[in-house]
């Protein structure tokens, strides 16, 4: 665990093997709906590993439950489908203890803000290593039409048949000030873009969040349409003066009406718990040059005579 | 040191000292006071002294002050219980003397500090009273600050001289316990001591030495049952854990989050409950056996969790320091009340593992034996402790730790193809392969907790659901032919048998020792893998008129209690009785033996 490879470094074996081709990363067919904003999302993934050159063993998928949950399915690669609200734990307990992989989470907006919360926003004041991708569709699909954590107010539900009563999350506003060191956000019509902040994502020493503005054709079609430029909406960047560094701006962009802002809101460095635990191990190795795990043990237990 | 313990008096070379077999001392005071160092202090020693001990501990649920108590039982021969009734009571208040006089046997000594206790009357003549002014002798003896911090420590050394123990011992430890703390504690904390050792009293200078223990304790470590558990983790190889506070659990959690860096590991304390399981099972997908653990209500949250491991076949250990319950419940109180949602918390048919450790040294064992089940069977094992022996402290013997300690880091190797759910296998048991390996034939699993086929994918279909469910049910049935054979401690067969789990073995055990003395038979049967049973266990039942399972849980609606349940389901067999109890209190031999012998009249009356 206290091996220090970072994802950075590419397999050292790259050089010999063959670039992953998409078919090889292709696994069962998805089982979304027709249309479903997941789809473009899985392809950009596809795409990202193929750019990147990530062989499969390098790479980790993890997803909780819901639709966009499904993802690990649809990864010819090692892929895990947790129970719900809780894959970041899981994907916590896998980066820290597996230094040499790529983490990657997937969920929807129930999973991550709803039943996961508190564990989104534990997650981002450790600052672990991995990337979150949330498919946020503003509604709960697999159990078809129930209102979300963030539902627009008076969205009609079959939980909100008169319109969502509750104040919706702002998923942006609250990976900032939960202390998320990478926030960014994209959406599912702009595949060029949503690639580019995966890269980044990708690319980030830390908890790096990105929304992913996903529609569900079935159950909440058009909710997106506002940052569509192909259905009259608008798609605006992050203002090319933005200061990622800076949090009072970064909230600044977060409070902006939907569909507000695309891009990179957030970026900042800042020590990973992997890194820190790491430096806790060597500290307290240090101390036991050499010594293997039988002799250190032992000196515990001479003192305990 | 009960009249059937002493054995001959005055034959060492103090004329005034008689040697003793075994001593039961309890000291009461409030938790301010430092009583659980004298106790300590006393632990180790008899450790150091190739002497058995056994302590037991009350913590107060207060977070500072109120009452405390320490129990010590010191023996050259197997201890095998905290002791029922103390010989001698250390009582520092009022207080500490009237709750607890009850618990000094008829006859005992009852040393008091006269300057906060007012002896009653009407005790006198039951026990022998040895007033002393403990606290203002402390403050005169460390220079009169005006405080009496020192007198637990002033109190170790009028015990050590009451049962004539090795001040050089006692001193070099109180030595290495405040080393560091700076020379000026040292020398007050040995002032203190030696004031108490060299205190002038007829009534208490060497009034009894403690016998020596044969030469096969020549080497013992003295540790609590938290500690031990701890170290038997990190023994089996364990380097990831994850938990959240909660009492009498964190101990471990504590211990792991100190010593896993030196091994190179790491524990995570985390949000919640839920985190704490589910980063666990995160790193047991890396291909590491790793730990969460908790008391009571932890346990509850985990359980959803625990279920994705076993439908994901997943190793995980998860330790319940079990507490009273339910809910918040008696959090520093010991039940054994957990043993149902250890088998069966959670929802679905999801069979897994279940250990009980019964003493501190086995917690040792048990963990590394927990580790190795969940290694080898890809199945979350449930590792059941108690608040009683979590808190007391006990010496056994060092471990070889040379040949004890195992490296159990994931194989990352490439392999030709992968079958994560393999239903090919007779025994159940499937491999797990951790990202990080090289599939060559480019099909990579997925973990799930949906309903699979042998890669992972989802699948409702009938005959995935039987052949998996029956895949993970199989894995129990391979393990529990592994299981050793349990053993009958007392007579082979006869009239009555005992069964506990647990803490409960070491009273059940004195029971049975103490048995013979008043006509009733009595065998027992611990047993310490629970789910799945080990074979053998009908013949066992078969070989004796009752059944008496022994629990710290209720009794329920139909008169028996957890483990009860679990083996009349298993056997049918209606002679399966139980005998409970909610006191929150572990079971005292008496208590045992009374119970029985009035069972047993009841049914001889029927007859």
């Amino acid at each position: 665990m206290s091996d220090s490879a970072t994802l950075e470094q590419p397999p050292q074996d790259a050089g010999e093997r063959q670039p992953v081709t998409k078919k090889e990363i292709t696994s069962n067919q998805p089982t979304w709906c027709p249309g479903c904003g997941d789809f473009s999302v899985l392809s950009i993934y596809y795409k990202l590993i193929q750019k990147r050159n990530i062989h499969h063993e390098r790479v980790a998928t993890v997803a909780g439950i819901g639709c966009s949950s499904r993802f690990p399915y649809f990864v010819q690669a090692h892929g895990a489908h947790y129970i719900h609200g809780r894959a970041l734990s899981f994907a916590s307990g896998l980066s820290i203890s597996r230094p040499d992989l790529h983490v990657f989470t997937f969920g929807g907006d129930g999973d991550a803000f709803s039943i996961g919360g508190n564990h989104f926003i534990h997650t981002a004041r450790k600052n672990i290593k991995m990337t979150y991708l949330v498919m946020d569709n503003f509604v709960y699909g697999l159990t078809k039409k129930q209102t979300s954590p963030t539902s627009p107010l008076g969205f009609k539900s079959k939980t909100d048949n008169w319109g969502a009563l509750d104040r919706p999350i702002n998923p942006m506003k609250l990976a900032i000030s939960a202390g998320t060191t990478f926030v960014a956000r994209t959406t599912h019509t702009n595949p060029k873009h949503m690639l580019e902040m995966m890269n980044a994502a990708m690319d980030h020493d830390g908890f790096s969040f990105i929304e992913c503005l996903s529609e569900c054709t079935e159950f909440f079609p058009g909710a997106f349409d506002a940052s569509n430029p192909r259905k009259g909406g608008e798609f605006s960047l992050v203002p090319e003066d933005h200061d990622p560094t800076d949090e009072a701006a970064a909230y600044a962009l977060a409070s902006e009406d939907f569909p507000g802002r695309f891009g990179i809101f957030y970026s900042v460095q800042r020590p990973t718990k992997n890194a820190l635990e790491a430096g806790v191990i060597d500290a307290a190795q240090g101390k036991f040059k050499g010594k293997q795990a039988p002799d250190v043990l032992q000196a515990t237990f001479n003192k305990m005579k | 040191m009960s009249e059937t313990t002493v054995l001959e008096a005055n034959t060492g070379s103090n004329s005034q000292a008689s040697d003793i077999s075994e001593a039961t001392i309890r000291i009461a005071g409030n938790s301010q006071d430092g009583i659980q160092s004298i106790g300590g202090f006393l632990a180790r020693l008899a450790g150091r002294s190739e002497r058995e001990v056994m302590t037991m501990m009350t913590i107060p649920s207060t977070i500072s002050g109120g009452p405390s108590i320490f129990q010590v039982r010191l023996g050259s021969g197997e201890v095998l219980s905290p002791g029922d009734e103390a010989d001698v009571l250390l009582a520092f208040y009022q207080h500490s003397y009237e709750d607890h006089v009850s618990n000094l046997r008829k006859g005992g000594i009852l040393v008091y500090d006269s300057d906060h206790v007012e002896p009653r009357e009407d005790w006198l003549t039951d026990y022998r009273h040895i007033g002393i002014a403990i606290s203002s002798l402390t403050v005169e003896a460390i220079g009169g600050t005006g405080r009496d911090k020192g007198k637990n420590i002033f109190a170790l050394g009028l015990l050590g001289r009451m049962f004539s123990l090795d001040a050089t011992k006692l001193g070099r430890l109180i030595n290495e316990r405040f080393d560091g703390k700076g020379e000026s504690v040292v020398k007050t904390a040995m002032d203190a001591f030696e004031a108490g050792y060299r205190y002038q009293s007829d009534d208490i200078s060497d009034l009894y030495r403690l016998a020596r223990g044969g030469a096969d304790r020549a080497n013992q470590v003295v540790m609590t049952g938290n500690e031990a558990l701890g170290y038997g983790l990190i023994a089996a190889g364990v380097r990831f854990g994850a938990g959240y506070p909660i009492t009498p659990w964190s101990d471990i959690m504590e211990l792991l989050r100190r010593e896993l860096p030196k091994y190179g590991g790491t524990f995570i304390q985390c949000e919640d409950e839920i985190a704490s399981v589910s980063m666990a099972i995160g790193a047991g997908y890396g291909g590491q056996v790793a730990v969460t653990g908790s008391s009571g209500p932890g346990i509850s949250l985990k359980t959803e969790a625990i279920g994705w491991a076993v439908m994901a076949e997943m190793p995980l250990v998860v330790i319940d320091v079990q507490r009273g319950g339910p809910s918040t419940g008696l959090p520093t109180n010991v039940e054994q009340s957990d043993l149902n949602i250890a088998c069966y918390g959670g929802h679905g048919d999801s069979p897994r593992v279940v250990l009980a450790t019964s003493d501190v040294e086995d917690c040792f064992y048990t963990a590394i034996e927990a580790v190795n089940i969940a290694r080898k069977y890809n199945v979350p094992v449930f590792l059941l402790s108690d608040q009683a022996i979590a808190t007391r402290i006990e010496a056994f013997n060092e471990p070889n730790l040379q040949t004890i300690c195992q490296d159990i880091s994931p194989d990352l190797g490439t392999v030709p193809s992968h079958k994560p759910y393999d239903l090919s296998s007779e025994t159940g048991v499937s491999r797990h392969m951790p990202p990080g390996t090289r599939i060559e034939d480019g099909r990579y699993p997925v973990v799930t907790g949906l309903e699979h086929d042998e890669m992972g994918q989802p699948s409702a279909s009938a005959e995935h659901h039987i052949a998996m469910t029956k895949k993970r049910r199989n894995k129990l049935k391979t393990l529990a032919d592994e299981l050793p054979k349990p053993e009958v401690y007392g007579p082979d067969s006869g009239e009555v048998l005992l069964v506990g789990w647990g803490s409960t073995k070491g009273p059940l055990r004195e029971a049975v020792g103490k048995s013979g003395n008043n006509g009733l038979a009595l065998s027992a049967l611990h047993i310490k893998h629970i789910n799945p049973f080990p074979n053998g266990l009908e013949a066992i039942f078969s070989r004796f008129k009752a059944i008496y399972v022994v629990e710290m849980n209720d009794g329920g609606v139909y008169g028996y209690g957890q483990l009860a349940g679990l083996l009349r389901s298993r056997f049918a067999d209606a002679r399966i009785e139980g005998i409970n109890k909610t006191d929150a209190l572990r079971w005292k031999v008496w208590e045992i033996i009374e119970r029985v012998e009035a069972r047993q009249a009841e049914i001889k009356a029927t007859a």
